[in-house]
């Protein structure tokens, strides 16, 4: 093969170098707002002339969060059916446009705005991790369009563009630490995966622990996805705590549950409180390696009430008797409700109307009644702690007076002053 | 005319095309959203040309540059980020994220980056230098093949773990919600466009110095490395210098690729970084033909552009298609995309001995 000679090889670089400069020289030179200018919101493209209106479902059904987001993905729809059903949302039906979160958070940043602004969606329903949200967040608030987030957080966020129609911390993390206070518990363990949502759950348990007079023996973090755990629940073991607080999150239960029960220890002599295992996990993990233990959540597929039944039942009719029903898939389903209802009340689908009309807004849900707190996008629920029977289902055993209002900072709370920061 | 490819007008009007296409053809049919997203796809292009010189040209099958990328992405982030809370709060403030994990004092890594230069020197250096660094240490011992592999695989493995491990990082959830580029709003469209204007320029610039350094002497002696090390070295050369430099090349495209991701995209996490981002690197290379110098550019956005494509039209079924994809390209285009002109040759070649036969 003939090869050119070097120099002029180089002369071509150079000269293609100097060109690039120039291009990127010229780009540069006009360009448009700077910092400190008047924010712009991009208009919204969402058309409402037809008989349908579109929104978005945005779950990771690939990657490995797609186990749980698929769950939530079959609540959305069957909400969305049942509107449908109904006659629509201001006599429109509901038109679906589902995208794949592929469990990665930049996926799920290109995939809203895809949604967003090619499909002109008028709100979006989906997001688990909260990494997700975090990368959701800008984009919702630059294109000022409407996410409804599903699954309960570390709370210290309160966008006007989500709605949350998980629980906050003080509604998940502060009752299960009353009610353990209440069962007498004076030390406690901590185990996690490391990520955002045990870091900042282990902070409020901590300073809750301070002011309470409870004592913390340990605190361990495992890498998301780990299944090593002889040495932590060693320490566990001989640390000797009157509870375990478990904020681990995926596959890591299966194998801290084995080895649990592995070393001898129950629920009797050591319970552990978890905050993310629903029905759904508990088939995984073995309902010999978990009965007896407990878990704080909102929502029960064994809650008796008559919404609930309704909702079970058609969740099952829809999907196979085999399944389960799980808070997130419940608070999901509630979303889709609420922000029908929302629509209804405003007359309007434009994402302003919305936010205005989103206060008091309330849906009786599996749950029991759910109303929107227009200060913070987030729900007023119920506080439920269940415990594990050997039917592989959670059971209501403490349940709060009526529904928490949501205090997504925990101001309410003077031991938790140092955590909540000016927002 | 053989050699038009080969000869300088050959080269320039080729960029012309390119410029065309990049600079006049995609932002005038290309929607703003996704002309965001093509800017994306170019990023990955860049790491690949990369890759394409590493990999297609020096035999180094590099498994690991999601950490390459990830530096040049998290130093960028984190000069966003304190952009970011210097507008919002004054000098020397702490990031919001920060605020919320519940740090109150800026950690002293963080201080130089409120600096602008300090941070495209760093983007620069910092990726290429620690490549170079290893890359001494690994070829001078003459690990090579599939123990490289492993090795540079491993790192990367390792690098997202470490990054999860950092809170002052943003931890799992990593670096997001930038509001500045160098002074400029990053959700004005027009900037947005510049943006990709500017991701555009890159790539036509990493294009051009990867073309010079195969044409140089030291492109030959890349190649040679790569067919024969033992009889390079036979002849004085040593060949582990020629590897590190192609090595610390790739990490800087990798590097300067991630830094403008960051911007574009708007986050940046371990998830983007770790074993399968790297992996997904190498396949658009694989795909496009490692060896030529354009076939990593077209396989790396071919690839980003069907996995975005068929996730849209099949939401839940589009990983089989994409597999499906892979494994036809491998089996059936050895070379890559780029191979199907030289075959498209071969099969009219033959037909036309054919003809001559039929004629004779």
């Amino acid at each position: 093969m003939p090869h050119r000679s070097t120099p002029r090889a180089g002369r071509t670089a150079r000269a293609l170098a100097a060109a690039a400069a120039v291009a990127v020289a010229a780009a540069t030179a006009a360009c448009g707002s700077r910092a400190g200018d008047e924010a712009t919101a991009a208009e919204s493209c969402l058309d409402t002339s037809g008989d349908t209106v579109k929104v978005g479902a945005l779950n990771s059904l690939s990657g490995t969060m797609a186990i749980s987001e698929t769950t939530v993905r079959d609540a959305i729809y069957l909400a969305v059916d049942q509107i449908n059903a109904d006659g629509g949302v201001l006599d429109k039906q509901i038109e679906i446009v589902a995208e794949d979160g592929a469990s990665e958070p930049t996926v799920f940043a290109e995939k809203s705005e895809k949604l967003i602004r090619e499909d002109c969606v008028a709100a979006v329903f989906g997001g688990w991790t909260s990494a997700s949200r975090k990368a959701m967040l800008p984009v919702f608030e630059d294109n000022d369009s409407l996410l409804y987030y599903p699954v309960q957080y570390e709370g210290l966020e309160a966008s006007e563009n989500i709605f949350y129609s998980g629980a906050t911390t003080n509604q998940q993390i502060v009752p299960a630490l009353d009610y353990l206070a209440e069962a007498g518990v004076e030390s406690m363990y901590l185990v996690g995966s490391d990520y955002v949502f045990p870091r900042t759950a282990n902070a409020v348990i901590n300073a809750y622990a301070e002011a309470h007079g409870i004592e913390i023996l340990g605190e361990d973090y495992v890498p998301l996805g780990s299944t090593e755990f002889s040495t932590i629940v060693q320490q566990v073991d001989s640390a000797g705590a009157d509870a375990v607080f478990n904020t681990l999150n995926g596959d890591s239960n299966v194998a801290f549950f084995r080895e649990y029960t592995n070393v001898g220890l129950t629920a009797e002599d050591m319970p552990v409180m978890s905050v993310s295992i629903a029905e759904e996990e508990i088939g995984g993990i073995g309902i010999e390696n978990i009965e007896g233990q407990l878990a704080a959540w909102n929502y029960y597929q064994t809650i008796e009430s008559d919404t609930n039944a309704a909702f079970v039942e058609a969740f099952k009719g829809e999907y196979g008797d085999d399944r389960v029903t799980s808070d997130p898939m419940e608070a999901s389903y509630n979303s889709v409700h609420l922000w029908a209802a929302t629509v209804e009340k405003a007359g309007s689908f434009e994402v302003d109307d919305v936010q205005e009309a989103a206060g008091g807004v309330s849906f009786d849900g599996p749950e029991g009644t759910v109303v929107i707190d227009g200060d913070n996008n987030h729900l007023s629920k119920t506080a439920r702690i269940g415990i594990i029977e050997s039917d592989g289902l959670l059971h209501t055993i403490w349940e709060s007076d009526g529904p928490i209002e949501p205090d997504p900072f925990l101001e309410g709370y003077d031991w938790a002053a140092d955590l909540s920061v000016g927002e | 005319m053989r050699n038009f490819a080969q000869s300088r007008l050959g080269t320039l009007s080729g960029f012309a095309a390119g410029a065309a296409v990049l600079f006049g053809l995609a932002p005038l049919v290309l929607s703003g959203f996704r002309l965001g997203l093509f800017a994306q796809f170019i990023c990955y292009a860049i790491v690949a040309v990369g890759i394409g010189l590493a990999w297609g040209r020096g035999g180094m099958l590099t498994l690991g540059q999601g950490v390459f990328f990830g530096m040049g992405a998290y130093l960028m982030a984190m000069h966003l980020k304190m952009a970011d809370a210097e507008f919002r709060s004054g000098p020397g403030a702490v990031p919001d994220f920060m605020e919320l994990a519940g740090i109150r004092e800026l950690p002293a890594y963080w201080v130089p980056f409120a600096s602008p230069a300090f941070t495209i020197a760093a983007v620069l250096l910092l990726p290429t230098g620690l490549a170079a660094a290893l890359g001494l240490a690994v070829f001078k011992r003459r690990v090579k093949g599939a123990y490289f592999a492993i090795l540079s695989q491993a790192l990367a493995g390792a690098f997202a773990i470490l990054l999860i491990g950092q809170q002052t990082l943003g931890g799992f959830n990593g670096l997001s919600y930038f509001r500045y580029f160098f002074g400029f709003t990053l959700n004005d469209p027009v900037n947005q466009r510049m943006l990709y204007f500017i991701t555009a320029a890159v790539l036509l610039a990493v294009v051009a110095l990867a073309l010079q350094l195969r044409r140089s002497r030291y492109g030959e002696l890349l190649v040679a490395v790569r067919d024969a090390e033992a009889r390079v070295r036979f002849l004085g050369y040593d060949a582990a210098n020629v590897k590190v430099v192609a090595y610390a090349v790739a990490a800087l495209f990798a590097s300067v690729a991630g830094a403008l991701f960051v911007p574009v995209v708007g986050i940046i996490s371990p998830a983007s970084i770790g074993i399968i981002p790297s992996i997904m690197f190498l396949l658009g290379v694989a795909i496009g033909g490692r060896a030529t110098l354009l076939g990593p550019v077209v396989g790396a956005l071919a690839v980003a552009w069907a996995q975005t494509t068929l996730s849209e039209q099949f939401p839940s079924a589009w990983t089989y298609a994409q597999g499906l994809l892979f494994v036809l390209v491998i089996a059936l285009l050895p070379g890559g995309i780029a191979s199907i002109p030289k075959l498209a040759g071969r099969v009219r070649a033959k037909n036309q001995a054919r003809t001559l036969e039929a004629t004779a």
